[in-house]
């Protein structure tokens, strides 16, 4: 490797990695110590006009977003790319290495090594080794070498790569990042019950955006709990889609609304002094809505219904109880006090109606479209799995190599471990363990 | 017998756990070590019943969700953690000592919890954005890693105070009170551990709050204070697992790590809510 140019050994160094990571940190601090994204008047107002001035050359207000900060996080992404692109080589060689191969002088030095001689001959004490190592999960190849057969197994060499999970797994996660940074939006949109959009407006920008469907509020409603704090915001909406109704869902705070990869969030409410009211006719089944301010007279004319809001007075919870002037022309006009969003049937001479009145809100929508999002999660899940290989699984060894001696054969055992050297002295003293008794019972027969 | 009963009982249970551990590590009173294990595992279970309990009332009330939504809360969450972690550490390594790095942390945690000025011991409902069991799954991995965290911190302590004992009075230094610490390398691999099995639940933390942002506003990172605080602890402890790694860093220069990182959960739990402002609804 000595070859690289050096470009390349500077970003293949963990040093610098460290430096990254610190450098990184110290950055994101000033970032949660500066108050971010507040208009200029704000930081003039804190820190002076000639800080201020400083803070914005630099990019200080909007500080994760800016050149320098990209900048660092590109710097780690190659800082990563190249570290594992110069390492995965020689880790691969470990994986792939043909352990058949080892020096059996080298089993009894290691930390894991022992010898053990026994009554039969070379191929005999070779077949039962192989039968107790698979007795334990060891799958031993063998190979005929120096006179003697060589026998290894191996578990999980595959997870040497544990590291490498955990770092292509943030790579994936920057890149689902830009994705959705680059394909995606978020925007909000505020909209009154009973109404329609095609369209929603960019954070920060507010610039329109198109969604390609229409959206309906059909209502919003909220309730609290017995201490006045809020319990459910909620919207019910209707995706419609060429003219035509394809999806209808209530939406809560965690509870979202996804078409077309377009997800609309419940975010906050607006309520109005204006309502609405609903009326159905209940022998012919017609009914109209009608959005009203109170004090005023309204008609409907195919039915000769007036009404009207007489009066408003709040009761509990933030919600209102109304006064209602009715008339269809048959009779002396109805006056009752009704709910805010309940029904009333109104007994009319000739007639019954179902009146219902209700607050007009308006819902606040979060919208967004993430396309990244998929590649973060999964990057986040490669991440988790990479750190339970990395720190908690590991790549074990055994070897047994039986040469002919005097009395017999004699049999060489050693073992490694890459990490959890202790759990792996337990399964190889399990191994020995398991060989001894073998012999006993081999020597009884005998 | 209500929760409130049994956590305040648990939180004088902890401090007389700790007031053993502490004396067997002073005086030597190695007979105390059976009281004190009693003690602390008493404290353990009185606080496990308390915490079942508290939910229980929460769905009594009406209002029913795991006892996981406030400061409180958390702080309880945080100490029965720790006292997890820790007599796990004693079973395996038959070593009381760590208790005098360790036990205290919990007691610390509930003695905040019941007496902070700031900190509401109510059951409260839950409000609209904390209504996921995304939320649930965050604040038990984070706090689980936190717990990890504090043990590190604490055996980084034992660590330094060892060394430093080492090097005045030499290795064989016998007879004075420190150097029946458990040995240095043991010290050293029982900190790298925590701060790996903290570490994964950080992250796991970290993520599962990001699922739960983006379920709620449709962002998963927006760089709040919070969120920013928990990743720059991350890249502490990121920092602490390469350096030992890959550079082969070890003892001391671990043993700080340990307790930089820990200040760093500190700031991030406690500072943050208090210093700083953001989207967390977990002050008061
Ligand atoms: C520029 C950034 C980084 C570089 C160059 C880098 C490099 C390395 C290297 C060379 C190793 C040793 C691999 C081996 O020999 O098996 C390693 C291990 C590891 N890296 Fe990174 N790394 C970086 C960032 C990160 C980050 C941000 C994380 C966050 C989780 C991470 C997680 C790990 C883990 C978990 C291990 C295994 C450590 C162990 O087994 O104790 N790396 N890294």
């Amino acid at each position: 490797m000595k070859n690289k140019n050096a470009f390349w050994n500077f970003f293949a160094s963990v040093k610098l990695a460290l430096f990254n990571l610190i450098i990184l940190a110290v950055a994101s601090i000033a970032g949660t110590l500066i108050p971010q994204k507040e208009p200029a008047g704000r930081y003039i107002e804190i820190y002076g006009a000639s800080v201020a001035k400083f803070f914005e050359i630099l990019d200080f207000v909007d500080m994760y977003n800016s050149w320098w900060f990209l900048t660092m996080l590109v710097l780690l992404s190659l800082n990563l790319i190249v570290c594992s692109i110069d390492r995965i080589p020689n880790v691969w060689r470990l994986i792939v290495m043909n352990n058949l191969d080892t020096d059996p002088a080298r089993l009894e030095k290691m930390k894991q090594g022992r010898a053990i001689n026994t009554k039969d001959s070379v191929t005999d004490s070779a077949r039962a080794m192989k039968d107790i190592m698979a007795k334990d999960g060891w799958k031993a190849e063998e190979a005929q070498i120096h006179n003697g057969i060589m026998l290894f197994a191996q578990k999980g060499s595959w997870t040497r790569l544990g590291a490498y999970i955990v770092h292509v797994s943030i790579l994936i996660i920057f890149a689902g990042a830009i994705i959705g940074s680059l394909l995606g939006f978020k925007g909000s949109i505020m909209l009154k019950e009973k109404t329609t959009t095609n369209v929603i407006y960019e954070f920060g920008t507010n610039k329109v955006i198109p969604l390609g469907f229409d959206l309906r509020v059909d209502d919003f409603s909220l309730s609290f709990y017995p201490n006045g704090a809020p319990k459910e915001y909620r919207s019910d909406l209707t995706v419609l889609d060429g003219g035509n109704e394809v999806l209808t869902k209530s939406i809560l705070v965690n509870d979202p609304l996804d078409y077309k990869g377009i997800t609309f969030y419940q975010s906050s409410y607006q309520n109005y002094e204006e309502f609405l009211v609903t009326i159905k006719q209940d022998k012919t089944n017609q009914q109209q809505v009608f959005r009203i301010t109170p004090g005023r007279q309204y008609t409907w004319g195919a039915a000769n219904v007036t009404f009207g809001i007489l009066n408003i007075s709040p009761a509990q919870f933030g919600k209102l109880r109304y006064k209602i002037w009715f008339s269809d022309g048959n009779g002396p006009p109805s006056q009752f006090w009704m709910d805010d969003e309940k029904t009333v049937v109104i007994k009319r001479p000739e007639n019954d109606y179902s009146f219902t009145a209700g607050q007009l809100y308006a819902t606040g929508l979060q919208v967004a479209k993430d396309p990244g999002v998929w590649y973060v999660y999964t990057g986040c899940t490669l991440m988790i799995l990479g750190l339970y290989v990395a720190f908690f699984m590991s790549h074990r060894r055994v070897w047994a190599f039986v040469s002919e001696d005097a009395k017999g054969s004699k049999i060489v055992l050693g073992g490694l471990s890459n990490k959890n050297k202790i759990g792996f002295e337990r399964d190889f003293e399990k191994l020995v363990s398991k060989l001894q008794f073998d012999q006993d019972e081999s020597k009884q027969q005998g | 017998m209500d929760s409130s009963q049994l956590l305040g009982f648990t939180t004088f249970a902890y401090l007389l756990a700790s007031a053993l551990y502490i004396a067997i590590f002073v005086f030597r009173a190695e007979k105390l070590g059976l009281l004190a294990t009693v003690v602390a595992c008493t404290a353990f279970l009185v606080q496990t019943a308390g915490l079942g309990l508290r939910w229980v009332e929460s769905y009594q009330m009406g209002i029913g969700h795991a006892p996981l939504s406030n400061m409180y809360e958390s702080l309880v969450f945080f100490s029965w953690t720790i006292i997890i972690l820790y007599l796990f550490l004693e079973y395996k390594f038959k070593n009381r000592l760590i208790g005098t790095f360790a036990v205290p942390f919990s007691f610390l945690s509930m003695a905040y919890a019941s007496f902070g000025t700031n900190i509401q011991q109510e059951i409260k409902p839950l409000v609209p954005a904390l209504q996921s069991n995304w939320l649930i799954a965050h604040v038990v991995a984070c706090f689980i890693g936190y717990a990890a965290f504090a043990v590190a911190c604490g055996m980084g302590i034992m660590y330094l105070l060892k060394k430093k004992n080492e090097i005045k009075h030499g290795k064989e230094a016998a007879g004075n009170l420190i150097s029946t610490l458990p040995d240095l390398k043991i010290i050293d691999d029982v900190i790298y551990k925590t701060i790996v099995f903290g570490f994964i639940w950080l992250s796991t933390g970290i993520i599962t709050g990001a699922i739960w942002a983006n379920s709620a506003w449709g962002t998963y990172w927006s760089w709040d204070p919070k969120e920013t605080w928990s990743l720059i602890t991350w890249f502490v402890y990121a920092v602490a697992l390469h350096a030992r790694f890959v550079r082969g860093w070890g003892g001391s220069r671990i043993a700080w790590l340990a307790i930089i990182g820990f200040l760093s959960v500190i700031f991030t739990y406690y500072g943050v809510n208090y210093l700083l402002s953001g989207l967390h609804s977990y002050a008061g």
